[in-house]
């Protein structure tokens, strides 16, 4: 007919098709050595979380939920119960978080705005520097110099200046859920530094100038202007340094005391989920393997949660600038 | 006429405005002392943050220094007696147990994080997205959970302590790292080039190989060196199953138990001779080291990137 006698023909010239089928299929290899490491890593990964389930079995089968609830750990014999564990890992990031948000977001702020410059750089591998730290050398740090200077110095002043009322009662024996905190927020002051200050430098420089054209002062701007619209990026930022405080270990090991029993302050010594599978692992005997086991499935579900959540709150900030 | 102009009533935004100015300029020389003070607080905390790491590096120097020598470097580690409390030995074992041990679990990292993260940098699909989520959520899990994956399918079958184990749960541990840098750096590669090589007629695997993977090769970089930092000060995953914290024996065989520096320092720093606790600071301090040369070199490449992107 007329109306399709000038249009193009509907085929390509057979052998050029040909080649496109051919390159296309001939990859086949290669799209199966991408999808097929993948799925060797996520195998990999379905493995790891059976091994910590099967090794815990055996106690969740005999100790069920007293496992969570029971208030008592006694290495060796049982009963194993993990609530001092939990309370004392939650209460070490607590105060970890409590040191290191102030200092982290005034860092970020400082680093961006305040400091010359010339100097940004320097400044901020010097935070980098912290993070490469590992955290065998901050626990032996801690072992030596934090422990002596928190029973002569840090915790009789504290004590004394809420004239020894909760929670800064109780002997000074440095080795405490205060130090272990303490400990935790200078390694992860990095990890909330780096992320909001990312997160910071996103917010549009419009809206700073807005604030500043308005008359607001440089602090108002930081305040009112800077922090509330970067808020989302923060609190992922601080999800991600809680993440690292709830699950690290030796360094917490060397310093928090292992003493698994419920605090009754911070001048305590515990011990935490992680701190005690890194000392009590090596000479586990009978169920206490299994229950160690539980105690590192409690630890794996509660830091991918709070993972997770930091994952999908920095998401968020990324997507709304 | 010109009496109705006078007579207009009050404007009520720019009497608003008026109001504002005047309380402006009445408050402008408290904000600026708050706003000084507050930054001044700002730039103190900061400098706060920079006390420990000077502490911790000082400490170092100060404690570790004195233990190096060449000796200290290359032999095997002594156990003091009574008769010779000071006779630590060396730590050429760890240093030695350290590099095996980190060089294999990159050997096997690195190829599987790579095409890890090349699948990632591919795909939409949303198994694509569950993945990079695994791999996300995974960077961030204890690596002490690695030491119990370890034990339960490396050490309980071998029935022996060994570094083969360690290796493993550091390669665990690596991967992740590793294809989330890689999956960044393949990211960025422009379309254009990869395009191009497509539009030439070569198969995505030659392009991948010819012009994804060159052009991506100084964040892969990056991100196996910062990896490998990391493993080499990871205590936790290791101290389960490579070993004792405190080996007397050379061993370059993976299939035994083997001795490494983190291991060492733990393991020193609680003991009851102070001339091994003395020695800690100087295992913490070859460790340090060893980790810095990793670090040093990712930020070398790093900006080496940043140059050539520039350019």
């Amino acid at each position: 007919m007329e109306t399709t006698a000038g249009a193009p023909s509907p085929t390509p010239p057979s052998d050029v098709a040909e080649r496109i089928r051919r390159s296309a299929t001939s990859d086949r290899p290669y799209n199966y050595l991408l999808r097929g490491t993948a799925l060797f890593f996520g195998l990999v990964v379905v493995v790891f979380v059976w091994s910590v389930v099967k090794t815990a079995w055996p106690a969740i089968h005999t100790y069920g939920y007293h496992l969570i609830t029971g208030s008592a750990w006694v290495a060796g014999s049982g009963p194993y119960g993990a609530l001092p564990l939990i309370i004392d890992t939650l209460s070490t990031t607590l105060v970890a978080l409590v040191i290191a948000i102030p200092v982290g977001l005034a860092s970020a702020l400082a680093l961006l705005y305040l400091i010359p410059r010339r100097l940004r750089p320097a400044a901020a591998s010097l935070v980098e520097l912290l993070a490469a730290v590992p955290s065998v050398v901050y626990g032996l740090w801690g072992l030596w110099f934090l422990v002596p200077l928190f029973i002569n110095h840090v915790q009789p002043f504290l004590a004394h200046l809420t004239g020894n009322s909760w929670p800064f009662s109780g002997p000074h024996e440095g080795f405490s859920i205060l130090l272990a905190g303490f400990v935790l927020s200078i390694m992860i002051l990095p990890t909330i530094v780096a992320i909001s200050r990312d997160v910071i430098a996103t917010v549009p420089a419009d809206l700073i100038e807005g604030g500043l054209s308005l008359g607001a002062t440089r602090s108002q701007v930081f305040t009112r202007v800077v922090l509330p619209s970067a808020r989302t990026g923060i609190l992922g930022a601080i999800a991600l340094g809680a993440g690292r405080a709830l699950g690290e270990t030796i360094a917490v090991a060397m310093v928090v005391g292992s003493n698994p029993e419920i605090p009754h302050s911070l001048f305590s010594p515990g011990a935490t989920l992680a701190s005690t599978i890194a000392t009590e692992f090596g000479n586990a005997a009978g169920n206490e393997g299994g229950a160690l086991a539980a105690l590192a499935l409690i630890l794996m579900v509660i830091t991918a949660g709070v993972n997770a959540g930091a994952r999908a709150l920095t998401r968020k900030a990324v997507a709304h600038s | 006429m010109s009496d109705t102009l006078v007579e207009l009533p009050p404007d009520p935004i720019l009497e608003r405005r008026a109001e504002i100015q005047r309380r402006a300029s009445q408050t402008i020389g408290r904000r600026t002392l708050v706003s000084k003070l507050f930054t001044a607080i700002l730039v103190g905390a900061f400098l706060l943050a920079l006390v420990p790491l000077g502490s911790v590096i000082w400490a170092l120097l100060a404690k570790g220094l004195p233990s190096i020598s060449w000796a200290f470097l290359h032999k095997l580690p002594q156990q003091p007696s009574l008769i010779a409390q000071n006779a630590i030995g060396g730590i050429g074992n760890a240093i030695e147990g350290t590099l095996v041990l980190d060089v294999c679990a990159g050997l096997v990292a690195v190829p599987i994080a790579v095409i890890v993260g090349l699948y990632l940098s591919e795909t939409t699909s949303r198994i694509g997205n569950f993945l990079r989520a695994i791999v996300e959520i995974m960077t961030g899990l204890p690596s002490i959970l690695l030491g119990v994956f370890a034990y339960e399918y490396v050490v309980v079958p071998m029935k022996t302590f060994s570094g083969i184990a360690g290796i493993v749960a550091l390669a665990v541990l690596m991967v992740p790292v590793i294809a989330k840098a890689s999956e960044l750096a393949f990211r960025g590669v422009p379309s254009t080039l990869k395009e191009a090589g497509l539009a030439l007629g070569a198969r995505s695997s030659r392009v991948s190989r010819g012009v994804i993977l060159p052009v991506a090769m100084p964040g892969v970089l990056t991100g196996v060196l910062l990896a490998l930092a990391r493993a080499v000060g990871e205590t936790a995953p290791i101290l389960l199953v490579v070993g004792p914290a405190v080996s007397n024996t050379w061993n370059w065989n993976p299939l035994h138990p083997m001795s490494a520096l983190p291991l060492l320092t733990y393991g020193y720093s609680g003991s009851q001779y102070p001339s091994q606790r003395a020695a800690a600071w100087g295992v913490a301090l070859t460790l340090v080291f060893l980790v810095m040369v990793f670090s040093f070199a990712s930020r070398l490449v790093s900006a080496r990137m940043r140059r050539e992107r520039r350019n």
